[in-house]
């Protein structure tokens, strides 16, 4: 195992699949240089027919998966930031998500859509926000938002191989984090949550970028004689549900970490679904921790306002703790 | 077109402000004084200024990403766009948009915007009202040879050419859509010619010859004001820095040749207009140092005002918000 960045994590997936599965091909962006990092000879390994720079068209090339994918391809296609799928929702959310359904089940979707999401510092509400919480409620895709290097290439591969469209939120502040990560054939299942530490008093649900913030926190609280367990769902679509029950079952106190709004976050729905399923289990109320419902403001004592950081949960383990 | 002495040195000095402004903010930038994406329109001055000189201040522009040059030329005050692009209360935004959303809706600059093709639709619409209201006002919308493949170009061009309105679309063609050449993504290679599809005139012009810009942009100016419709300008210019400031950080291999960067700084769109004003004997070389000067003053009032005004409240966030 080599200890290597998220960003190679992600190309050695990449390049994997890719050697694998000859019905792979990437399309975005300046794809061919590569924006937010890049796999040295990766262009040339696969040359112009299995890596295309798409023109500035989102509407466009998110479009072209859709109809590539159900011609018999499985592309991979980059939207830059997850706040350009805006510009491409009808291909995504009425047309990639739905018409394996409208279809009787006849179209294949095998599409993986790479995004990078959140906020970065000085970015500005247009390019820092998380999108995967529009996505939710949109039946037909799958989520998956990696909170580490391993993970990521581990949730890319199986995206790919999987035949639904998957949409995978890679978060830029985590570009650089390292750790081991497997050689070859790493797969992380999707709808397959991680506990990432173990703990008895509180359970921390994190999402992408939060996850390592709260181990940061969980770390910490140890000296205080506080034990923390985290768990990363990994998937928001499909949820691990019985992973996060078990836990709650386990600690009796759930606190849910994530960077999106709070208006209709992730946070919202796996805390009504911890509600729904897991109310007998809580000796307190459920705490979400997440943005403040304004738009990612450009100055960065504003941004840190609203963009939740270590601290925010850390005060929410200590009310859940009481 | 005799274009009056006060007017040739009004461009001047506004392709002076933009010019220093960003070679300042470039610097600004690398000295880690400024926080997020600092796009740079270095070298494409022309083309902002001879549209804004055709422009009245009750007009509208639109901007994009590369959006310092446009709300410049349309007489943005530089004091507030710096404290903007430092994220500080006093800054056009008070701090909520910074470098790619400068906005002074006083001076008709409905906004620079983060999203590529963002602008086009809102200029249409800038447009439609004052066919709505019956007022005689134009909207310039300026954007770039890659926006002007997204779908919200086709369908703006096409809602402004049957609606008649008094729109000027503005692309400023500087060769690249951050690292991919336009002519490998433009289908057909001219974006001029796609007026023709919906019934504008369209013209490609030299876009480093603030003239030339200043005569195409006035002659679709009174088009639109009389009623009869929205024109394409295509602008053919070049950036001279990278995409964003510290491209280099993004590596890769290089996009474009050092001979090209080099042929097209040659071809300065202000040492040319300097030299022109002056064979023309209209204009004294004294008189074109005292713009600099002042220009270099204002500019050091506008960093010190950025730099000693304060951040925002953090209880800021929450304003602004709704109405
Ligand atoms: C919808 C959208 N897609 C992608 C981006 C990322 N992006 C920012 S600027 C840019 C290139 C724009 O090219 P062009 O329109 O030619 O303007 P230029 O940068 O050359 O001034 C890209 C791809 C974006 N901001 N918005
Ligand atoms: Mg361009």
């Amino acid at each position: 195992m080599a200890r290597i960045t998220f960003i190679q994590a992600i190309f050695e997936g990449l390049i994997e699949e890719m050697e694998r599965d000859p019905s792979t091909f990437v399309l975005g962006l300046d794809v061919t240089r590569g924006t937010f990092g890049r796999a040295a000879g990766f262009f040339e390994r696969f040359g112009p027919e299995r890596i295309l720079d798409m023109p500035l068209s989102e509407a466009g090339f998110v479009g072209a998966a859709v109809g590539a994918a159900m011609a018999g391809t499985r592309p991979i296609c980059e939207v830059q930031f997850a706040s350009f799928f805006y510009c491409a929702f009808d291909q995504l959310c009425n047309q990639a998500a739905k018409l394996r359904y409208m279809s009787g089940g006849q179209a294949r979707l095998p599409i993986t859509f790479r995004t990078r999401c959140g906020a970065v510092g000085g970015a500005a509400a247009q390019h820092s926000e998380t999108v995967y919480p529009q996505l939710l409620s949109v039946p037909g895709l799958k989520l998956a938002v990696p909170s580490g290097p391993a993970d990521a290439k581990g949730l890319l591969k199986s995206a790919i191989r999987d035949d639904n469209p998957v949409v995978v939120f890679e978060h830029l502040a985590l570009g650089g984090s390292r750790e081991e990560v497997p050689e070859g054939e790493h797969l992380v299942a999707l709808g397959k949550a991680a506990v990432k530490r173990e703990g008895r008093d509180v359970t921390v649900i994190a999402i992408g970028a939060m996850v390592p913030k709260a181990l940061a926190m969980a770390q910490r609280l140890a000296s205080d004689g506080i034990s923390v367990e985290v768990i990363d769902p990994r998937t928001l679509i499909p949820l691990d549900e019985q992973a996060i029950l078990a836990s709650v079952s386990k600690t009796n106190r759930v606190v849910i970490a994530d960077e999106a709004h709070l208006h209709g976050s992730a946070a919202s729905e796996i805390g009504c679904m911890i509600a729904e399923k897991g109310f007998d289990y809580l000796d307190a109320p459920i705490k979400r921790v997440a943005a403040m419902d304004a738009p990612v403001p450009f100055s960065p004592p504003l941004e840190k306002a609203v963009i939740p950081g270590e601290q925010a949960i850390e005060r929410a383990v200590r009310e859940v703790l009481g | 077109m005799d274009i009056g002495k006060e007017l040739l040195l009004e461009m001047y000095r506004r392709m002076q402000r933009i010019r220093q402004f960003e070679t300042r903010l470039k610097d600004l930038t690398i000295r880690s004084e400024i926080p997020g994406f600092i796009h740079l329109s270095i070298g494409e001055e022309a083309s902002a200024v001879g549209v804004c000189a055709a422009l009245r201040p009750t007009d509208r522009i639109t901007s994009t990403h590369r959006g310092h040059g446009h709300p410049i030329a349309k007489g943005g005050e530089l004091k507030r766009m710096l404290a903007e692009i430092y994220g500080r209360r006093t800054g056009y935004c008070k701090g909520k948009g910074g470098s790619m959303h400068i906005v002074d809706y006083s001076l008709g600059i409905l906004g620079a915007n983060g999203i590529v093709g963002g602008g086009i639709p809102i200029a249409t619409g800038s447009a439609l009202a004052a066919r709505v209201m019956k007022r005689d006002d134009v909207t310039a919308c300026f954007f770039g040879d890659g926006a002007a493949n997204e779908g919200t170009f086709h369908e703006s061009l096409n809602l402004a050419g049957v609606l008649k309105l008094p729109v000027i679309y503005v692309c400023e063609n500087n060769g690249y859509q951050v690292f991919t050449s336009a002519a490998s993504v433009t289908a057909g290679g001219s974006i001029a010619a796609r007026a023709q599809a919906y019934g504008m005139p369209g013209f490609a012009l030299d876009g480093n010859d603030v003239l030339e810009v200043y005569r195409y942009a006035s002659n679709a100016v009174a088009r639109a004001r009389a009623g009869e419709g929205p024109t394409l300008l295509e602008c053919r210019t070049y950036r001279w820095e990278g995409h964003v400031v510290g491209e280099n950080a993004f590596g890769g291999r290089p996009y474009r040749s050092e001979e090209e960067v080099a042929a097209w700084k040659a071809r300065c769109p202000i040492v040319q207009f300097e030299k022109r004003m002056l064979e023309s004997g209209r204009v004294s070389r004294e008189e074109l140092d005292q713009l600099i000067a002042q220009t270099q003053a204002e500019l050091d009032a506008a960093v010190e005002f950025a730099r000693s005004s304060p951040l925002p409240d953090p209880s800021e966030a929450a304003a602004d918000i709704y109405g």
